[in-house]
């Protein structure tokens, strides 16, 4: 009797057989066949010889009304400081700098690991995160030291993200060549959204409601 | 079930007695008349084409103004393309290397020939799990096999999340748009919907999409926090790492992909990219061509299961539901290209007239009508009235950001549904004509009604209540009163003739 698994796969078969352009016979064929692509569009829309990118970060994930701050890196913790101020309380996850956060007592940790409903009656976090995509205003979360499970950035309702000018790609090629795809990882730009009545884009549905970016360097 | 048990990751089904159908199955709604006959319906709905011109004229413009910024669009276009031609071709090698690879990450891999087996691995998965409930994210292809019908038919209640899909659940409707399937509704309906149907909901929840979306959000959070079960589709799946990827705008994804212990994400073979690196690509279409967005809210990338991150179970069903049957059409497989970005849909003048309920199918539109036929076969009278439900007006080709030539398969499928004899192919052409194409003499129609209801208008200027059939406009708050004389009777009566 023929699994599902390999009568999908003799369906393909016969459906791809010599008749397909670019069907490949061997897998280094494939390979071969793939490497060959067409890949002419540009590697990146911006030049960061000539544009500031880290500017155009800014500019862009604003648009989304995210709240985005540049800050000296010697002023980050008064700025974190003050983006938390209204905040009671808020994430910290392991291995974000201590020096980021001078003064604070509302905060909360992950250790032990907190129930989703735990996570639910805390108001905010703060993360750093691994590359941002200055063409499309965009933060990427790969979930290692300093910016916590992803649970942690999802289930409050309020993320900082502290975002250091040498993790700002210009363009998606490049960010995403930083990542390693064995890691979970979360792209974001700007707070929770919908377009779901009329098409009309409104802020604030399931993830945080407020995004506040601070860009420092 | 744990993850890295050694499990080999495949789960073998039981075969479907030796001969499975070659085309899929999805729901072709109950009774569901020939594309035209539903049309004619849906085009008498003035609500209905106002809520779908207002929606689609918005949503043109702005992904008009998101392409432009973007001057290697075509490069990138072509690129999608070979990319996915590429990987049809080779579909076998790419699903092969898509299993390992999600294995090896300690995910567990299932495959369903058709939408019935896709369920039924589905419901078993739940149960297993010790589950009567799960999670949902939009997922088309769990719109294709009915699952929440099947499931529900085992005791199983799936809670739709998407905001939209939330919208169809609870008016007990159907979707009909890929993006946003309640995009037949207006805000005024959808709060008349929640005040009226959602749990906890304040009877005084305004109109304003603000404040309903918050309204979604608090209905929801308790079903995420408690839920032990999630259900996705994945817009891709990379082979060479056997990462999946979700898109999304809410958050909910994120909540259904992460918050849960266990994970079943249905996704059809045809989604599948060879690389990471291809991302770049689609990463850079989707959104734009889908939200008009440079980038949508959220996206989520996983691969496998990572300790402490997550769900402890993931397991991937691939789907085939007449996917190969359509492969192996020269001129159709061409449909297996798309990324379900919904661009087609919003330029696409018989669906702004129609709406997607017409279409008889989770897939409406111009994808829909090439699409559904050739994953369900031409064997009903919508699958065969579906290739003519378009003017050949080739807007959809344009905007298609994998070029998905869909005029070229609409007339090869016209000439295979012309092939049998069963369906009257001359009827259904001339009452496409007489009832889709004959819309702007019904508007002015409609129009003409809506100056003589003047009298209706308050002291406010605004419209209060209008008896029926006119009461339709009357559902929405914020209708403005009608102008004494349409632009087209203006016309028609300073320069002759309005047609």
């Amino acid at each position: 009797m023929s699994t599902a698994r390999d009568e999908i796969l003799d369906r393909i078969r016969a459906a791809t057989g010599t008749a397909t352009a670019g069907r490949a016979a061997t897998p280094a064929q494939v390979d071969a066949a793939y490497a060959a692509l067409p890949r002419t569009y540009r590697r990146a829309h911006h030049d960061p010889a000539s544009t500031d990118i880290v500017a155009l970060l800014a500019e862009r994930a604003a648009d989304y009304r995210a709240v985005v701050e540049r800050v000296p890196a010697t002023d980050l913790p008064a700025a974190v400081a003050r983006a938390l101020a209204g905040v009671p309380t808020f994430l910290v996850p392991d291995g974000l700098p201590p020096q980021w956060l001078a003064d604070s007592d509302r905060i909360v940790r992950d250790d032990p690991p907190l129930s989703a409903r735990e996570l639910d009656a805390v108001a905010g976090v703060i993360t750093g995160c691994a590359v941002a995509i200055a063409e499309t205003g965009t933060i990427i979360l790969d979930h290692g030291p300093g910016q916590g499970r992803r649970a942690l950035t999802l289930v409050p309702d309020f993320h900082l993200v502290v975002v250091r000018a040498e993790q700002v790609a210009a363009d998606l090629p490049d960010a995403l060549a930083r990542l390693d795809p064995a890691r979970p990882h979360t792209l974001i730009s700007g707070p929770s959204a919908t377009s779901d009545i009329e098409l009309i884009r409104v802020e604030g549905v399931h993830g945080p409601r407020n995004l506040h970016i601070l860009i420092s360097g | 079930m744990t993850a890295g048990t050694g499990l080999t990751g495949r789960v073998i089904e039981p075969g479907a007695a030796g001969v499975a159908a070659e085309t899929g199955s999805m729901p072709t709604y109950l009774g569901m008349p020939a594309f035209p006959e539903a049309a004619k319906a849906a085009v008498a709905d003035s609500q209905l084409r106002r809520n779908l011109t207002h929606a689609t004229t918005a949503i043109r413009t702005k992904r008009a103004k998101a392409v432009a910024e973007l001057d290697d669009w075509e490069e990138l276009r072509q690129a999608a393309k070979a990319i996915k031609d590429h990987t049809l071709a080779n579909l076998d090698t790419y699903l092969l290397q898509l299993e390992e690879n999600v294995t090896k990450a300690g995910g567990h891999v299932h495959w369903a020939r058709d939408a019935a087996e896709a369920n039924a691995i589905v419901a078993r998965l739940v149960k297993e799990a010790g589950a009567d409930s799960a999670v949902k994210v939009k997922s088309m292809a769990t719109q294709e096999t009915g699952l929440n019908e099947a499931l529900a038919a085992d005791g199983i209640r799936a809670i739709e999340t998407d905001l939209a899909e939330l919208i169809v659940q609870l008016g007990e409707d159907r979707p009909s748009h890929i993006l946003v399937p309640a995009i037949h509704k207006n805000r005024a309906e959808i709060g008349d919907l929640f005040r009226r149907t959602m749990p906890g909901a304040p009877p005084d929840l305004p109109d304003d999409p603000q404040r309903l979306a918050a309204a979604a959000r608090s209905h929801l959070r308790n079903e995420f926090l408690n839920a032990k079960v999630g259900i996705s589709g994945a817009n891709f799946a990379i082979a060479g790492t056997g990462s999946l990827v979700v898109v999304e705008s809410e958050g909910n994804g994120r909540m259904c992909l992460t918050l849960p212990d266990t994970l079943i994400s249905v996704v059809g073979v045809e989604k599948v990219l060879p690389s990471w690196q291809d991302l770049e690509v689609f990463l850079a279409l989707l959104p734009r061509s889908s939200t008009a967005e440079r980038m949508n809210p959220y996206t989520t990338i996983w691969t496998g299961v990572t300790p402490g991150d997550g769900p402890n179970n993931f397991h991937l069903v691939l789907l085939d539901n007449g996917r190969t049957a359509t492969l192996a059409d020269q001129t159709g497989r061409q449909a297996l290209r798309c990324i379900r970005c919904s661009a087609c849909l919003n330029v696409c003048p018989v669906y702004e007239r129609t709406g997607g309920h017409a279409y008889g199918s989770p897939y409406p539109g111009p994808i829909g009508a090439i699409l559904s036929p050739q994953l369900r076969g031409i064997t009903s009278a919508i699958d065969a009235s579906l290739p003519f439900a378009s003017s050949l007006c080739g807007a959809c080709y344009e905007v298609c950001p994998v070029a998905i030539n869909i005029p070229e398969v609409l007339v090869e499928l016209r000439a295979r549904a012309a092939e049998n004899p069963n369906h009257r192919i001359e009827r259904t052409v001339f009452h496409l004509s007489a009832y889709v194409l004959s819309s702007p003499r019904r508007l002015a129609a409609a129009q003409r009604a809506a100056s003589v209801g003047r009298h209706f208008i308050g002291r406010s200027g605004r419209i209060r209540r209008l008896p029926p059939p006119l009461s339709a406009w009357t559902d929405t708050r914020d209708a403005p009163a009608p102008p004494p004389e349409s632009f087209r009777a203006w016309w028609s009566r300073t320069r002759g003739s309005a047609e």
